[in-house]
């Protein structure tokens, strides 16, 4: 009992801590609100503005036609240019796709010779080349086929085919993005809170002060984890109010109690590397560094920024142990498709387990590197 | 220059300085002769630092003005031309000395930042080693070395050039009274060796003050006495009642009144035997052994490092014994027991409060975490006790240091200990509040009958106490009551007791004038290629030492690397899927097959109901459901037209939209099949043939290897180098550049040069992984590409130096530089968004920001192939960056310090 409220007032301790350090206190406002905003409306990874050029030796009724075909926002205006230049300005870097239309088209389409539009496309451009050469040989394909059914060329398709966007019907970017980065700065800011509080600690040499007390490590860190889990939960749920569906107009499809509670039980991960980061440091500026590494990859492998069916397989079971991506899939469960607790429940129990096992582990770090230094 | 300006004085004229709202000088006037030992005296926190910071020209003058050798210090032409000549060694130990270089390497620096060459080294440094002790240790890591001898080593560094004018702000604060001597001694041997040379001392050691020619006494940023030490003393006792005396609050001096202790030959309550405390080969304690009895107050007397922070802990719990052990009240002291931890008040070293609570709020958590029972009752008595009533809401941080001291040590006794534990409690608070500190302690000693173990290097303070003990590197030399130590050394006082059992101990490092008188002159490299050179190499030294850094340097970018080229895949294959087949006839088994047979996508179980798709979709155990409709079968046997349903898990907006391109694919190649079994002409009227260039297979990691060294060579390289800056500020060692003859540009750019060398191996690293472990050819010419890398990683250090001058902190600049590279670069250089497809805001950022060259250098020499032509615009470009940054960085600088 002793111990609890021991806990609680050096939590509160910290709490106050916090509220008095102006640099924390900036970047926690700035991790909330304007940096998933940024992220969010800064980059799409669909089509986007793309640069397109039309190589148009034909120009007939049905090349025009194809040229006119692509509007904003996907693609910028067409630009016409003289045959052949196409590989030149791509290598510039002025156009990521070009069309070429080679001469008599329109002919040889009414002939049933079959001619052949050739697609240039910058592969190094990747998110935006895979996607956009399908869109293009789609509108192209669509366009000609009108015009063939129009001309009496063809019939129509026997088969139709009705494509739906589950979840998503608007293919908006802003919500995926936004819910990414708001669980980006999650986990940056609860591993940064916690860790820098306890540097701060032993740099102040107020640990020692601590230790010759009543107290174990135990509690200083346990006082730490609450505190800074329960500012960053507090800041989470304000954010996803107010800068997510408030500023964002996003719109959360599952339960926001349970976001709020599955994200609970990643802090624990969150701080237990922080605490874990705070020990192996032995200075600020080293922690700094250490963040970077591995916070950092912790977010790129968990399956927000790129598909986890993207990675190679040996690589997807070694990320099945991240934590992040847990709370990564069960967060977008439940905000893009409101999955229920009967849904996420496999997620949250490892989320759960490996929180445990890390705290676990990092607390008996502490506890050792506390005995050891000074 | 410097030989004429040896006669004029150092005249100081109006000075007045502020640090925001604290004056620290306040319109201070001063006339100094010249070739004398000039010593300022009085407490900390009176403006002596700020005083010579001004006088050196580390810190800029606000007001007024300082004429220093012949010329005003303001003057930055005068300030270059004099500062060969002049000398500065900061407070603090070793505090503008490298703690990761050794001994001979701080010299070395020190003598290259003067334009000494190698033959001039040669007989200087040796010199000066042997005239100080320090040759047997040459090689130690300054770090490593004890208070006395950084002191010692600092000395030597200040000496190296044969400065016309020494600036020493409190040499001997915290080092042992032997040092102490033996560092006057060399002063003064000094002295005579170079006359003429002026030499201005602060010093807290009113003792010290007797030695000097002149004294200067301060008092709040103003002077109240300046004169000889005779008249200052005048017809007080000695320096100290005399300088009380001039005290605006001068007070008598607190004469301690001991009243004999209760309990003589009570049983001990502290016991230490055969301490001993070993740090890796380092043994800081050696069996160190003594008893304290209840009651009593016992002095641990002994210099910075001599183990006495070290014993202290091993006698609260807060580290083990190697060997030995301790007792507190006849029980081992046992770590783990936290009842034992009630009966100690430990004070530590430093300020260990929260200097972001208020008073009262640090008493009040403190009384929670005792569980006092009568909490307010217990926080008034003790306000009211030790005088902090006045200052309950004021935050810790904002106190004066005494009161800080006395908040402290209310917090040590709130719980009513009986064991009080005091490490240096009084070092830097000045005489006044080091005399109320300990009337409270004698106080708690004879009336509450606490037993006070305290630790200090104050003669003075050591006379105050019961029973003393001398300890001196890591053992216990001497112990007994002062009178009994002073009898036994046959000493007329403390001090001089202690030198004796000191000098016992260990025989004392030769000290001599060091005959450094070269007649010629050997120049090194021309001045400001030589003292690039010397940043540059001390850099060097400094990173390869520092494990966490270099492995952030080396391994940093092939870690994150790895994770990029492999997180970032964005080709994806083997996708879930699931049919609702509701006509089960051969044609919708044909059209499931021709989705299965692919490499995109693997089938699972087949689904009982649109509402199972729709749960087996928001669980994500599949991405795509593939309806087919009950007359699926009929209706294409009857050439009727009819319809498939794909609904697309578009949750994640990327991998939705190539779902439904891979459908659309899978779908019209159905059509062509059927048609082309059916005999029909062929559906295809015109073929559409796409042409991925530069990468024909279309793999991702094609697009991805060669685009990531882009951000990776901006983010790494530029926070390293932000941190280097912002450790020289926050460590203290920048005063270097400020006080020597360095410029801006020189220091910048010494720096720098490691860290371009470091990013550009970085950068062979990342094209060797491109290469050989993802697979991507270099196409191009790679002769361009290593310049451009060059001229990149030169920008990009530069931009961490921009950074790293408009932050203060270690970690600030970490972060700042983190964010400040990694945003833009990745909004606006066209690393997921093509530079062509940005709008107008946005792109103009992108032609401002180094990476967007680089991606198109990097990602155009290897995949597209280009050449010299081609690549010339981007080489261009990014040869602006590097040097213009380098220069606005320069000019963000501070020369000198606020």
């Amino acid at each position: 009992m002793q111990r609890l409220s021991c806990i609680f007032w050096l939590g509160l301790k910290e709490m106050m801590s916090l509220r008095r350090d102006w640099v924390m206190m900036a970047l926690l406002v700035w991790s909330f609100t304007l940096a998933p905003v940024m992220e969010a409306t800064g980059v799409s990874n669909s089509v986007n503005n793309a640069s397109i050029a039309f190589a148009d030796e034909d120009g007939s009724t049905l090349s025009r036609s194809l040229a006119s075909a692509f509007f904003p926002p996907e693609f910028q205006p067409v630009a016409e240019i003289a045959p052949g230049t196409g590989a030149e300005m791509m290598d510039a870097g002025l156009f990521l796709f070009v069309v070429a239309v080679p001469p008599g088209f329109e002919k040889d389409v009414r002939a049933g010779r079959s001619p052949e539009i050739q697609v240039l496309i910058d592969a190094t451009a990747m998110e935006q080349a895979g996607i956009g050469a399908n869109y293009i040989i789609n509108i192209l394909n669509a366009e000609i086929r009108r015009f063939a059914i129009g001309a009496n060329l063809l019939n129509p398709p026997p088969i139709d085919i009705i494509v739906r966007s589950a979840f998503n019907p608007n293919r908006d970017t802003v919500r995926f993005a936004g819910i990414v980065a708001l669980i980006g700065q999650i986990m940056w800011l609860t591993t940064i809170l916690t860790g820098a509080a306890m540097i701060r600690e032993r740099e102040h040499g107020t640990i020692e002060h601590l230790l010759a007390m009543p107290l174990t490590p135990f509690d200083i860190a346990v006082a730490k984890i609450w505190a800074n889990a329960a500012v960053v939960l507090v800041a989470t749920a304000l954010s996803l109010s107010f800068v997510m569906q408030g500023f964002l107009g996003i719109s959360i499809a599952g339960s926001k109690v349970l976001f709020l509670f599955g994200t609970a039980l990643f802090l624990f991960t969150a701080t237990a590397l922080g605490v874990f980061l705070a020990t192996i440091a032995r200075s600020m500026a080293q922690f700094a560094l250490l963040v970077m590494l591995t916070v950092l990859p912790m977010l790129m492998l968990s399956g927000g920024e790129t598909p986890i069916e993207g990675q190679p397989g040996w690589l997807q079971i070694g990320t099945s142990i991240l934590p992040s991506r847990h709370y990564m899939s069960a967060s977008q469960s439940i905000i893009f498709k409101g999955a229920g607790i009967e849904t996420v429940w496999a997620e949250f129990v490892w989320m759960a387990c490996l929180g445990a096992i890390l705290l676990a582990t990092s607390l008996l770090l502490f506890r050792r590197s506390v005995a050891q230094e000074s | 220059m410097s030989a004429e300006a040896g006669s004029s004085r150092f005249c100081i004229n109006g000075v007045t300085h502020r640090y925001r709202q604290h004056v620290a000088l306040d319109n201070l006037s001063l006339d100094l002769p010249t070739g004398q030992l000039i010593g300022l005296i009085g407490p900390d926190g009176v403006g002596k630092s700020t005083l010579l910071g001004l006088i050196t020209g580390a810190k800029k003058l606000q007001s007024g003005n300082i004429d220093v050798l012949g010329g005003s210090i303001d003057s930055r032409a005068h300030r270059h031309r004099v500062c060969p000549a002049i000398a500065y060694m900061p407070q603090g130990l070793g505090r503008n000395l490298y703690a990761e270089l050794s001994v001979r390497e701080n010299l070395e620096f020190f003598s290259r930042l003067f334009g000494q060459g190698q033959q001039e080294r040669e007989i200087r440094i040796p010199a000066l080693l042997s005239a100080t002790g320090l040759a047997p240790f040459s090689d130690r890591l300054m770090g490593k070395l004890s208070g006395g001898m950084k002191q010692k080593l600092g000395l030597c560094c200040a000496l190296i050039h044969d400065p016309k004018l020494l600036v020493l702000d409190e040499p001997t604060t915290g080092i042992d009274p032997l040092s102490r001597r033996q560092f006057w001694a060399l002063i003064h041997a000094v002295r005579e060796e170079t006359p003429g040379l002026s030499i201005l001392v602060s010093t807290a050691y009113m003792e010290e003050a007797e030695q000097f020619d002149f004294i200067v006494a301060m008092d709040a940023g103003r002077v109240i006495f300046h004169g000889s030490p005779a008249e200052l003393k005048g017809e007080a006792r000695d320096l100290e009642t005399s300088y009380r005396q001039l005290q605006a609050q001068g007070e008598p001096r607190f004469v301690p009144n001991k009243a004999p202790m209760h309990h003589q030959g009570a049983d001990p309550v502290i016991t230490a035997r055969g301490l001993t405390r070993r740090f890796g080969d380092f043994t800081a304690v050696d069996g160190v052994k003594f008893s304290i009895r209840r009651g009593e107050i016992f002095g641990f007397l002994g210099s910075n490092g001599c183990g006495k922070s070290t014993t202290m802990k091993m006698l609260t719990g807060l580290l083990p014994a190697s060997e030995g052990e301790a007792l507190l009240f006849g029980r081992p002291v046992d770590a783990r027991d936290l009842r034992m931890r009630r009966e100690i008040g430990y004070m530590s070293q430093a300020f260990s409060l929260y200097g972001e609570l208020t008073v009262q709020q640090n008493l009040q958590l403190h009384a929670r975490i005792f569980a006092i029972k009568n909490r307010v009752e217990r926080i008034d008595e003790l306000a009211e006790r030790f005088g902090l009533t006045a200052h309950m809401d004021t935050l810790a941080t904002a106190l004066p240091l005494g009161i800080k001291q006395r908040l402290s040590l209310a917090v040590a006794v709130i719980h009513q200990p009986r064991v009080l534990i005091l490490d240096e409690p009084t070092s830097g608070v000045d005489p006044e509040a080091r005399d109320s500190f300990w009337a409270l302690l004698i106080e708690l000693s004879r009336d509450d009958d606490v037993t006070i173990f305290v630790s200090t290097h104050f003669m003075t303070e050591a006379e105050r106490c019961d029973r003393v003990s001398f300890m001196h590197a890591g053992r216990v030399l001497a112990e007994g009551t002062p009178d009994e130590l002073i009898a036994a050394a046959q000493a007329d006082s403390l001090e001089e007791a202690f030198i004796a059992v000191l000098e016992a101990a260990e025989t004392p490092a030769p000290v001599a004038a060091p005959d450094v008188s070269v007649d010629a002159v050997y120049p090194g490299a021309a001045g400001s290629i030589g003292r690039i050179l010397a940043y540059a190499r001390r850099e060097t030294i400094e990173v390869l030492r520092d494990r966490v850094r270099l492995a952030f340097a080396f391994l940093g970018s092939v870690i994150l690397m790895l994770v990029f080229c492999y997180g970032i895949t964005l080709d994806i294959e083997d996708l879930d899927f699931a049919v609702l087949d509701l006509s089960q006839g051969p044609e919708s088994r044909d059209y499931i097959a021709e989705i299965s047979g692919s490499r995109y996508f693997n089938p699972t179980g087949p689904l009982a109901s649109s509402e199972d798709g729709r749960e087996r979709l928001a669980k994500g155990d599949i991405s795509l459901v593939v309806e087919l409709p009950p007359d699926f079968g009929r209706k294409l046997r009857a050439g009727e037209p009819t319809e498939v349903l794909a609904i697309v898990d578009g949750a994640i907006p990327f991998k939705g939209e190539t779902i439904e391109g891979y459908v659309a694919g899978l779908h019209s190649s159905f059509l062509e099949v059927m048609a082309r079994q059916s005999g029909e002409h062929p559906v295809e009227i015109a073929r559409i043939e796409p042409r991925f260039r530069y990468n024909q297979s279309f793999e991702s990691i094609a697009a991805m290897a060669p685009a990531m060294p882009a951000i990776l060579l901006i983010m790494l390289p530029a926070v390293l180098m932000a941190v280097s800056v912002a450790r020289e500020k926050e460590l203290g060692t920048i005063t270097n550049f400020y006080a020597t003859p360095t410029t801006r540009l020189e220091f910048l750019v010494g720096k720098q040069i490691p860290y371009i060398a470091i990013a550009f191996v970085n950068f062979l690293l990342l094209a060797a992984m491109t290469i050989f472990i993802f697979g991507v050819p270099l196409k191009g010419n790679p002769v361009p590409l290593a310049i451009g890398a060059f001229l990149y990683v030169w920008a990009t250090t530069s931009y961490g130096l921009l950074i790293a001058t408009m932050t203060s902190s270690q970690v600030a600049a970490t972060f700042a530089t983190a964010i400040a590279s990694v945003v833009p670069t990745i909004q606006f250089s066209g690393l997921l968004q093509p530079v062509s497809t940005l709008e107008g805001g946005a792109q103009a950022i992108g032609s401002l920001w180094p990476s967007s060259y680089f991606l198109h250098l990097n990602v155009g020499a290897f995949t597209k192939g280009l050449g010299w032509n081609a690549l010339a615009p981007d080489l261009l470009a990014l040869a602006c960056f590097g040097p213009a940054l380098t220069v606005i960085a320069a000019l963000l600088l501070r020369a000198q310090e606020k």
